[in-house]
């Protein structure tokens, strides 16, 4: 397990191949581009793996959404305004319980909004996106490494809830040159096999994958299905990291880049005797909102740190109640907040509250 | 003892169809039914319907089946048959489907020379919404959202989406038949056969449109629905093959995929 030096694209692309993944389809948006190139000529170097450079985006969701009733472990990977046009896919594959991962590089909106790294799909991602009221997992890596291991988790986790999982970086994430390490690569036949898949009916009656259901009833039982499973992932698998919280008077809560950025300012305040702490969700839905109440037994002050005007502020505020005050920082639209810029926002709070 | 002349085909299952009574949809899915029977793949078959009339073809087509979103039908089909070449996998969709919302997946399904065999129904309507107008409503054909017939210069004209499929290199075949009479029935299987053959020996993309009535939209009985195919709908979309070129050798090497998924 040798260390290199890689960029965040090229290591998302990577691990998914690594992870088993065998089918990827996806339509060129800056800025992520550099993942559909290493991913095209990744899989050419494997008998078993399927590159497609779709016609749009809509059409390489869909060819996902058929790679995953075939069985197989598949990705997309796209930015802010093509993975709007791969939310009716993301619906109906949650109506389907189909599989599938898809990676979002933001950037900035909204429209054709800019290609500067910026976290305004929130709300986007973990709202549900398309329609229906479906959820998808999502997880927000704030690291090279981390690009690693989370895209590696979110083929384990949508296999195991049979989900989409999106994986939500931003420009700067998918750019950054850091070193890394890859797990071995997993056999894709030595996955467990799933008895759901689309491959002719051998032996067995056949199978359907859909997502219509015209009687009411039965569509109600399967939302209640759906809320079940969306529960049991609440409860399971919400993941953050705490930095510097057990002393801390103050904690920033960021996700992602911004967290990355918090967390040099973080460093800055502390060595002028501050204390603040950052408390970074890494699932971003399921939201850590228990842990997060949890830090509001001894932290009173919390200030939410974005790249956009106001998304997670809503998670946390819902998590929180009445527990602590809750402070917003936003640079929307591209802009990449310096360690200085959140630095100087939190000592403002400090010394307003004369914490 | 009496011999058996008619029974049903194994692919289809025994339930009533829903759809219209005099619909072609339900001739196209007993005879896409005894062409899985005829070459013997039923095991190994996946079909892809889309939103539209047929979206329930799966409750009378007895084979493994993926639904699609509307208009999609082609790219989820691409990515099950990447994933497992070994496996014959068709779509059926409307022609709303495939030649309004669906345009650009087919296209482009043709052009990479998918492994695909696309059944394609034209009933000139849209028929599972109601009746409204389709690209290939016929000029002066009057529908639910073309009052008084459907006229160019506010609706477009009748598209002929087999046409522009037939210019990608990537598609081999693609006939227009029809459902009317047992003449034209016993052509459409021949053609839904030659579909599955050409899949089946790998050759590229085919497609059969299938001229299909739809009395109930139409507002014409079921035989008023056939004459009315055989006499007004052929004179815009000419039946017969459009492209045939699974002999041409020199074309087909060009088409080999560089590289085959294993199985
Ligand atoms: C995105 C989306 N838009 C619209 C619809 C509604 N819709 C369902 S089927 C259909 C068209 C059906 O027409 P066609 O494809 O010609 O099939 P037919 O019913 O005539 O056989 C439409 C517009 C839908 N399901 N999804
Ligand atoms: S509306 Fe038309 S296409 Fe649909 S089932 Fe009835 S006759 Fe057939
Ligand atoms: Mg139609």
């Amino acid at each position: 397990m040798t260390k290199q030096l890689m960029r965040g694209s090229h290591a998302i692309a990577e691990a998914a191949t690594r992870a088993g993944c065998r089918f990827y389809a996806g339509y060129p948006i800056t800025p992520q581009n550099e993942l559909p190139e290493y991913m095209s000529v990744r899989f050419a170097q494997l008998e078993d793996a399927t590159f497609v450079q779709a016609e749009s985006e809509l059409a390489a969701i869909n060819m996902v959404m058929g790679a995953s009733m075939a069985g197989v472990r598949a990705m997309t990977s796209s930015s802010s305004p093509g993975i709007s046009l791969k939310q009716e896919g993301i619906s109906y594959m949650a109506g389907m319980e189909l599989p599938a991962v898809i990676v979002n590089i933001m950037r900035g909106g909204p429209g054709l909004g800019n290609i500067a790294p910026s976290q305004q799909d929130y709300l986007q991602a973990t709202k549900g996106g398309g329609h229906g009221g479906y959820r998808t997992i999502v997880l927000a890596p704030c690291s090279g490494q981390e690009l690693v291991t989370l895209t590696i988790k979110a083929f384990d986790l949508a296999d195991a809830y049979r989900s989409p999982v999106i994986l939500l970086g931003d420009g700067l994430m998918g750019q950054m040159m850091e070193p890394v390490i890859f797990p071995d690569p997993i056999d894709p036949a030595a996955l467990p096999k799933k008895d759901w898949t689309l491959d002719g009916a051998r032996g067995r009656d056949s199978r359907l994958i859909a997502s219509l259901h015209l009687d009411p009833t039965e569509m109600e039982q399967f939302n209640w299905k759906l809320a079940r499973k969306y529960a049991a992932i609440c409860e399971r698998e919400t993941e953050h990291e705490s930095y510097l919280l057990d002393d801390a008077v103050v904690a920033v809560v960021a996700f992602g880049t911004a967290a990355r950025i918090a967390k040099g300012a973080v460093n800055r305040v502390r060595k002028a005797g501050l204390k603040a702490g950052l408390f970074r969700p890494i699932t971003l839905w399921p939201f850590p909102g228990k842990e997060l109440r949890d830090l509001t037994r001894t932290i009173k002050s919390l200030l939410v740190f974005e790249m956009n005007f106001g998304q997670m502020v809503e998670d946390v505020k819902l998590s929180v109640g009445e527990q602590a005050r809750v402070h917003f920082h936003g640079r929307p639209g591209g802009i990449i907040p310096t360690p200085h810029d959140i630095g100087a926002a939190i000592t403002k709070l400090i010394h307003r509250y004369g914490l | 003892m009496a011999k058996q002349v008619f029974t049903r085909p194994k692919a289809l299952k025994d339930n009533i169809f829903h759809y219209c009574p005099g619909c072609g949809h339900s001739i196209i899915h007993r005879l896409l039914a005894e062409v899985i029977d005829e070459l013997g793949i039923r095991d190994k078959t996946v079909g892809v319907p889309p939103a539209g009339c047929a979206v329930l073809a799966y409750n009378y087509i007895d084979v493994d089946m993926g639904e699609a979103p509307h208009g999609r039908a082609i790219a989820v089909a691409t990515g099950i048959k990447r994933t497992r070449p070994d496996l014959i996998v068709f779509t059926y969709q409307g022609d709303g489907d495939i030649a309004a919302i669906g345009t650009a997946e087919t296209i482009h399904a043709a052009n990479r020379g998918e492994r695909l065999s696309a059944i394609f129904v034209n009933n000139g309507v849209y028929g599972m919404t109601g009746g409204q107008m389709a690209p290939t409503t016929l000029l002066g054909q009057t529908t639910t959202t073309s009052p008084g017939g459907r006229l160019p210069l506010r609706d477009g004209f009748p598209l002929d989406l087999s046409q522009m499929l037939a210019v990608a290199d990537g598609s081999v075949y693609i006939e227009r038949t029809a459902v009317t009479s047992p003449k034209n029935i016993i052509k459409t299987k021949r053609a839904i056969k030659k579909a599955f053959q050409v899949q089946m020996d790998d050759l590229g993309f085919a497609l059969v449109e299938i001229l299909s009535q739809c009395p109930i939209n139409w507002k014409l009985s079921p035989v008023d629905a056939c004459k009315w195919v055989e006499e007004e709908v052929v004179k815009s979309y000419p039946l017969g093959v459009i492209k045939d070129t699974t002999q041409a050798q020199n074309r087909m090497d060009r088409m080999k995929r560089g590289k085959r998924a294993k199985t």
